[in-house]
């Protein structure tokens, strides 16, 4: 704030100030209630008194008045001056990260510095890693980690990109691009057809082996790169296993068709610049240890 | 006797108007207005843009669908919102919002720092129907944002008016404004729109 407004503040707060107290005073009129003396109001043939303020009212007044001259000495709100206690919002704010951070830096770093396996199951990490799972992955992943269409399921043990520690880790530091590119303008209608067909009967569900057998073709040309010759997949590639019946974006011939035909570019975002690398190694040694989960529920 | 000056004021009506305002407008003069003229307010934060044409299309839906009527964009300096939102909000985020969305009810998040925490995919399939991301979510559904498709014709418009309050956007930017917009979906700008939001300060929570 320039002086000018400083000094503006400060006149007109003192004389918002001075005048109430001068209103209360002024106005105020003492000794014995005069229940004699109407002040002329009537209402309906109802009179009013000229009665003095009661004294509780009177003095709770001035307290008000008292209180707010101690605030604007301790507290910011005279114009810059900062008050005497020098507070401010942002200043108690860092505080109380301060404080935070002396008392759970120690649990963090103990934790940091074991390894992600050791700690997975450390009843601790498990509900500490549920918090943090439930503020910043249970959006897209589900409450139960269980995923949606489109969202991975995180607890089947069946993993895009890899299931290790190291690889979970970096997949929420860095975040993921699935870059499967739509097939349709190459493979026609008819093309696209024969390789849902394909990809179903790598399933044992395509009872057309004709069709699935042109479809075998296309996919030697067109998909081996990525989800591999026997169509197992590829972590590095992002690719996932065509075998194993658990589909991300619905198991459907209409969507593996749709899949095909249109691509697929699912994105998990970057934590690297939200998450701390502590809180990050707690939700991977999280998410590592659903992989127990996983083979308790059928 | 001092009642006469009671009784002038409150058998005048006119001048217990006038007083009324005068005893009213110290808070006015005194919160309010050193910090229209405050640099805080006025000084964007590095990096601060004006919103390019789709996003502010995207605003404006926002407004229309009453998003802020539940969401807040104000994330406040304590600990428990800033661990759960990131860094909290500073007045130099908002130089160029006419006007503010700050919101005041929360129904739903804050959204003041959502930009990149979700994918777009996922804002789109919330917006189609919230309960098949987050199935206890209260969330209305918006599946009309899919369908209605913008024209861009007033675009250019929005972008002269917020310029004549001091929005820096250039004439190249309003020259190409119904074009960057026109024949995309509703949705689309929306999801621009929440995508940019609050992406300037981050903060490691």
């Amino acid at each position: 704030m320039t002086s000018f407004w400083s000094a503006w503040v400060i006149v007109l707060t003192s004389i918002t100030i001075i005048a109430i107290t001068w209103l209360l005073l002024g106005n105020r009129k003492t000794g014995a209630k005069k229940e004699d003396t109407p002040t002329g109001h009537s209402y309906d043939g109802i009179q009013e008194y000229d009665n003095p303020l009661p004294a509780w009212w009177f003095y709770m007044f001035l307290i008000t008045i008292v209180w707010s001259i101690g605030y604007l000495i301790v507290y910011p709100g005279m114009g810059n001056f900062a008050g005497l206690l020098g507070w401010t919002s942002t200043g108690q704010h860092a505080e109380r990260v301060a404080e935070a951070e002396t008392r759970y830096r120690a649990m963090y770093d103990r934790y940091l510095a074991m390894p992600i396996e050791e700690i997975a199951d450390d009843p601790v990490v498990r509900r500490m890693g549920m918090r943090m799972f439930g503020n910043n992955c249970a959006q897209c992943h589900g409450a139960d980690a269980r995923g949606g269409y489109g969202f991975p399921n995180l607890t089947d043990n069946d993993w895009i990109y890899g299931g290790e520690p190291a690889t979970i880790e970096t997949t929420i530091v860095n975040g993921r691009k699935a870059a499967m590119p739509p097939w349709g303008n190459a493979l026609g209608d008819k093309g696209v057809e024969e390789v849902t067909a394909y990809v179903l009967q790598l399933n044992n569900r395509e009872p057309d082996a004709e069709l699935a057998a042109a479809g075998e073709q296309h996919f030697k040309t067109y998909c081996v790169a990525c989800h591999g010759p026997e169509g197992k997949g590829n972590p590095a590639m992002g690719a996932p296993n065509l075998t194993n019946g658990i589909w991300l974006y619905g198991g459907s011939r209409g969507e593996i068709a749709h899949s095909v035909r249109a691509g697929r570019n699912g994105v998990m975002p970057a934590f690297k610049d939200t998450l701390g690398p502590e809180k990050i190694h707690i939700l991977t040694a999280w998410v590592y240890g659903l992989r127990n989960t996983a083979s308790a529920q059928p | 006797m001092a009642l006469s000056k009671h009784d002038k004021i409150e058998r005048n009506v006119s001048l217990m108007i006038v007083l009324t305002i005068v005893a009213i407008s110290f808070g006015t003069l005194v919160e309010l207005v050193p910090l229209i003229f405050g640099k805080q307010v006025k000084e964007p934060v590095e990096g601060l843009k004006p919103l390019p044409a789709l996003a502010l299309e995207g605003r404006d839906i926002y407004i229309r669908e009453g998003c802020n009527n539940c969401h807040s964009q104000m994330i406040r300096p304590l600990r428990a919102e800033t661990e759960r939102y990131g860094h909290y909000s500073v007045a130099g985020e908002f130089v160029y919002d006419h006007p503010f969305l700050w919101g005041s009810k929360r129904t739903g998040p804050d959204l003041a720092r959502v930009g990149g925490r979700y994918s777009d995919d996922w804002h789109r399939a919330h917006l189609f129907n919230p309960r098949d991301v987050v199935p206890e979510s209260n969330m209305p559904a918006y599946p009309w944002l899919f369908e209605n498709t913008l024209d861009g014709e007033k675009t250019g418009d929005k972008m002269t008016s917020l310029r004549a309050v001091g929005v820096p956007y250039t004439d190249d930017d309003i020259a190409g404004a119904a074009d960057a917009v026109a024949g995309k979906a509703e949705v689309d700008a929306l999801v621009a729109y929440l995508q940019q939001l609050g992406t300037l300060l981050q903060m490691r929570r």
